[in-house]
């Protein structure tokens, strides 16, 4: 546990060397480790991918948010910024791509890095989460109840969303999936397709649906906030991300 | 559940905010997902906002399915009382 900590705000090179806004959270210690990548969910980049933040953070991992709205309204509040995203139809993922490989570059250039990185993403982050580790070289993934990784996006969406499966088979890290039983998007259904698939393929991929858990159990300010299955959720998460991005 | 689904309307008016006076809106984003701070799993949602200007000025609701349904309700109550010509 590295309680003791600094966060601050960085800007960075996203894609196309753009720059974007990103929160940093790193052990204030000198020890060489891993670093995580937290994609925030489609209400932006609130406080509680922050407090994601600061607590991968305590976990003796550098840590990095980018603010994936950033050039929809920048300056402008989280919520601000992901209702304009959000009527925009979304971030395109060829950008969502660059955008975390810009953050992983960034913590492989700190001086503490041991040269692994990880991402997690939530909600929409779970599904580009799984995107990034198809098309950049990570060392671990993790997807929190990420929808359209699998399964087929219905006609009307406006939201230019479109499932994974075509890349799946490119998947260049070892993954881990975090799923609510109740959940509608992504479903058991689709989880079990996405399981599927990656057998097929012979990918590494732990999986765990929680029973009476929904969408965004892990949103501590959000009444689908499950404490059983947030709890167990760390503590897999915790072991994952030591298994592969250890030293 | 995260739905994603976003319904847009072209918009022409005005609104208004705590801390702003009233501004153009010109489009309504329309959703039904998580709510940012009404205590409920989801909601529906509208975002009354000007494309062209500050993302700031923006004014949002979250409204439970049922309080959603009683606001068209409402709106079309209102609509229905006016004669048709000042509705041009």
């Amino acid at each position: 546990m590295y309680e003791s900590m600094i966060a601050t705000l960085v800007r960075i090179p996203g894609h196309n060397g753009d720059e974007i806004e990103a929160y940093v959270a790193r052990p204030e210690a000198a020890f060489s480790r891993g670093g995580v990548v937290v994609i925030h969910h489609l209400p932006g980049w609130d406080r509680g991918s922050k407090e994601i933040a600061r607590r991968f953070a305590e976990l003796g991992y550098d840590v990095v948010c980018p603010n994936l709205y950033t050039r929809e309204a920048p300056g402008a509040s989280p919520e601000d910024a992901a209702a304009v995203a959000r009527a925009q139809g979304g971030i395109p993922d060829e950008r969502l791509v660059g955008d975390v490989a810009g953050a992983a570059a960034y913590l492989r250039g700190l001086e503490t890095s041991n040269g692994k990185v990880g991402t997690i993403g939530y909600c929409s982050g779970g599904r580009q989460s799984v995107l990034a580790a198809c098309h950049l070289d990570v060392d671990a993934a993790v997807d929190c109840y990420g929808a359209f990784v699998t399964g087929e996006v219905p006609t009307e969406f406006p939201l230019k969303v479109t499932n994974l499966v075509d890349q799946l088979p490119g998947l260049r890290a070892p993954l881990l999936g975090l799923f609510g039983a109740e959940d509608k998007y992504p479903s058991p259904e689709q989880v079990a397709e996405l399981e599927r698939i990656l057998a097929e393929h012979g990918k590494e991929f732990e999986s765990r649906s929680y029973e009476g858990a929904g969408h965004a159990f892990f949103a501590t300010d959000r009444p689908s906030y499950n404490v059983a299955a947030a709890n167990d959720g760390w503590e897999r998460i915790a072991t994952f991300f030591g298994k592969h991005l250890g030293a | 559940m995260c739905t994603y689904t976003t319904v847009q309307a072209r918009i022409d008016g005005s609104a208004k905010g705590p801390g702003v006076g009233f501004f153009h809106v010109g489009q309504a984003t329309v959703y039904f997902d998580h709510p940012v701070h009404a205590m409920a799993e989801h909601t529906l949602n509208i975002d009354l906002a000007d494309p062209d200007g500050d993302p700031a000025r923006r004014v949002a609701l979250e409204l439970t399915a049922e309080s959603a349904r009683q606001l068209v309700d409402a709106i079309q109550q209102a609509l229905a009382a006016v004669p048709e010509e000042l509705k041009a």
